[in-house]
This record gives structure tokens, sequence and C-alpha cells, in this order.
């Protein structure tokens, strides 16, 4: 295991179907977990699609992936970056998107939301922080 | 500096692929360390040796394979990736019961972690990709 903890952030900025990148990103998530580093996502562009509620996929015959990122918070994964300007331009708002909790462990396990909406000068101060940025 | 490097897209189809090559081999003449080379999502098939491109264009498999002998590179291909794709080693080809291989010499088929380590590891991680 890596001694060493680093600012991950995964990107994410295409729609959940269409391609893999967005499953084959959310594997990588959950694999890294393991590492224990400091991870946060961001769902910006189509990537915003990854997050929407009630998705069904039996018409294309593929999974449905979408359950899995309720798991986050058991991952740790605590934040959550959502990009406001992507949900705008695609007339989507936060009440379209699942709701996502982490447990705090500093606060007797509260439930917390772990979406943050952020605008797109944010984000780009966001990334700046970051050690490694794997981009989706 | 010491680099890591991953591959997104697969060879001919997106020009990330020979952009990923040339940032490593360049990488490397100009000294820097190339901690590894991650090959994920359709990345992996720049890891097949039965690729057989025109003679007068450019092998993107073989040159891979030429630049790791040279350097002793740590080319990984993503094993989960690799399972959809029909990348196989020959550990995968038994554990999978299939009739053939078909990994490149100097390509591995190992882990996710390897990619997390390798952003560890690594000073800059630096993703190709559409």
């Amino acid at each position: 295991m890596a001694e060493e903890v680093k600012k991950f952030l995964y990107v994410n900025r295409k729609a959940p179907y269409g391609t893999i990148y967005a499953w084959e990103s959310l594997e990588v998530v959950l694999i890294g977990a393991a590492f224990e580093q400091d991870v946060s996502l961001v769902f910006m562009d189509d990537g915003v699609y990854q997050l929407t509620k009630g998705q069904e996929t039996k018409g294309i015959q593929m999974k449905n992936f979408s359950p899995t990122y309720s798991a986050l918070g058991d991952y740790d994964v605590k934040t959550i970056y959502v990009e406001k300007e992507s949900l705008d331009a695609r007339g989507l708002t936060l009440d379209d998107l699942q709701h996502l909790i982490y447990e705090d462990e500093d606060e007797d396990y509260a439930e917390k939301d772990s979406i943050q909406l952020v605008t797109s000068a944010e984000l780009a101060d966001i990334m700046e922080q970051q050690d490694v940025v794997l981009s989706f | 500096m010491k680099l890591a490097v991953q591959v997104n897209e697969g060879p001919y189809q997106h020009q990330s692929s020979d952009t990923a090559f040339l940032f490593t081999q360049a990488a490397l003449e100009a000294g820097h360390e190339i901690f590894r080379v991650f090959f994920y999502h359709d990345g992996v098939n720049n890891g097949t040796r039965y690729t057989t491109p025109p003679q007068d264009d450019r092998n993107i498999v073989n040159r891979w394979s030429e630049l790791a002998e040279k350097h002793n590179l740590d080319l990984v291909v993503c094993v989960a990736a690799a399972q959809r794709r029909g990348i196989v080693d020959e550990g995968e080809q038994k554990r999978n019961g299939k009739d053939g291989n078909n990994i490149a010499p100097g390509f591995r088929i190992s882990g996710l972690g390897q990619l997390i380590e390798a952003g560890v590891q690594a000073e800059r991680l630096v993703v190709f990709g559409d």
C-alpha cells in the first residue's frame, strides 16, 4: 500500500452510455479506493448525465451501472463536484441528479451531501490544487 | 523528472495513441524517467502483436515494443479492459481457457492498481486520450 497521500481528481466528461469511458472511469475510482488517496470526482460536460436519476438501459442491452455511484460514499469518496455551467447548458438542475451522501466519521457518522455545485472558474482552482488529474 | 503515462485510445483510429508514444520517446531522449506506461480503455489495443499495418505506415505496436526493450520500459495493459477487448497473455489464456494469446513483446497485463501506483509514485501523470 502506498504511504504517500496525494490529491487525485477524476474528471468525468462523457455521457454514461454511447462510450465506455464513464463505466471504466468508475472502475478506476473503485479499485483506486484501496490505495487510500485523497480522492474527489468532477462531472462536467455530458459527464453530468452520469449522475442523473432514473436511468433505464434495457432497450440498449447495457448494464445500468448508475446505482454504483450511490456506493461511492462507502469507498471514502466524499467530494463530488458538478459543474454548474454543464448542468445549465443541458437544462438540468441538482434535482435531476441522484442524492449522493457519505458518512462523516468526525461527526458521529452524520450523513452529508457529497455533491458540490461549482462554477467553471471554481473548477479551474480545484484542478490547480490537485497532484494527479485523471481525465475520462 | 519521473513521469508516468496513461494511454486511453487505440492505435490508428486516434492520434492520441501516436502522441503518447512520441511524448514518451521524447521524454526519454531528454533524460526523463518513465515510471510506467499504462494502457486503458481502447488503449489496450496498442499491445497486440497481431497488428499488421501496411508496410509504408508506422507500426505502432512494434515501436512501443522496441522502445520498451531499449529503455527497459514498464508497459502495463489493464486486465479488465484487456479481457473485454481480447488482449491476452499466457496467464490470461490459461485462466480463461482461450486458444491463444496475442500480447506484444515488452507489454504485461496487470490491474488498475498499477495506474494508481503510477499516479502516486510519479511526479507527473500525463494522460493521452480524446
